[in-house]
């Protein structure tokens, strides 16, 4: 495969973790070739090791390519079996080059 | 130019990329482009434990700039090839 596109995600709820070690979920509307996305109906999800995993809600957002680590496709069957109140995790380290 | 082109021979391959936030992330190679931007189908997280942050994901696409390494097949590397290639790119052909 010669180039590797976002156009097959648009429309599809995606979680793309920033180089600050946030998560955000939301579904991608829009994207650029330095990676720059707008996601709709987006929510950050919020690890600790204290207490269960916290649901922001943020709307429309433009995430800017240079922020951008990873964009995941995610399953919604696999996701509702998961009980975010259950989770406990220690917060993503950011990136450091 | 090389690097990418090596990329394009180990598609189909099973790799594990490690970022530079520590999270490794193993998977099918699906695609990569000019930027080393890669694609990997059927990921799961090397600690899952540790970072459940991706459980609901299967499919991904890592930015080039955040990787570390991409380890690689053993038998994927055939050093005689990437030793010519590489001498060719520092010539300046």
């Amino acid at each position: 495969m010669s180039t590797t596109g976002l156009e097959e995600l648009t429309g599809s709820t995606i979680s793309v973790i920033t180089n600050d070690g946030r998560n955000i979920v939301g579904v991608l509307r829009g994207f650029d070739q330095t990676i720059n996305l707008i996601l709709g109906d987006c929510h950050e999800r919020v690890y600790s090791t204290k207490s269960g995993v916290e649901q922001l809600l943020l709307g429309l957002y433009i995430i800017r390519g240079d922020n951008v680590a990873i964009i995941g496709e995610m399953d919604e069957e696999l996701d509702s079996q998961i009980d975010l109140s259950a989770v406990r995790a220690p917060p993503l380290k950011p990136i450091s080059h | 130019m090389l690097f990418y082109s090596y990329f394009k021979t180990l598609v189909d391959k099973e790799v594990v990329v490690e970022l530079k936030n520590d999270l490794a992330i193993a998977g099918t190679l699906h695609s990569v482009d000019q930027y080393l931007n890669i694609k990997l189908e059927n990921t799961r997280v090397v600690n899952q434990s540790r970072y459940p942050h991706m459980m609901s994901v299967k499919n991904c696409f890592i930015r080039g700039s955040v990787v570390r390494y991409v380890q690689l097949p053993a038998d994927g590397v055939d050093i005689d090839i990437l030793h010519d290639a590489t001498r060719r790119e520092a010539r300046g052909t």
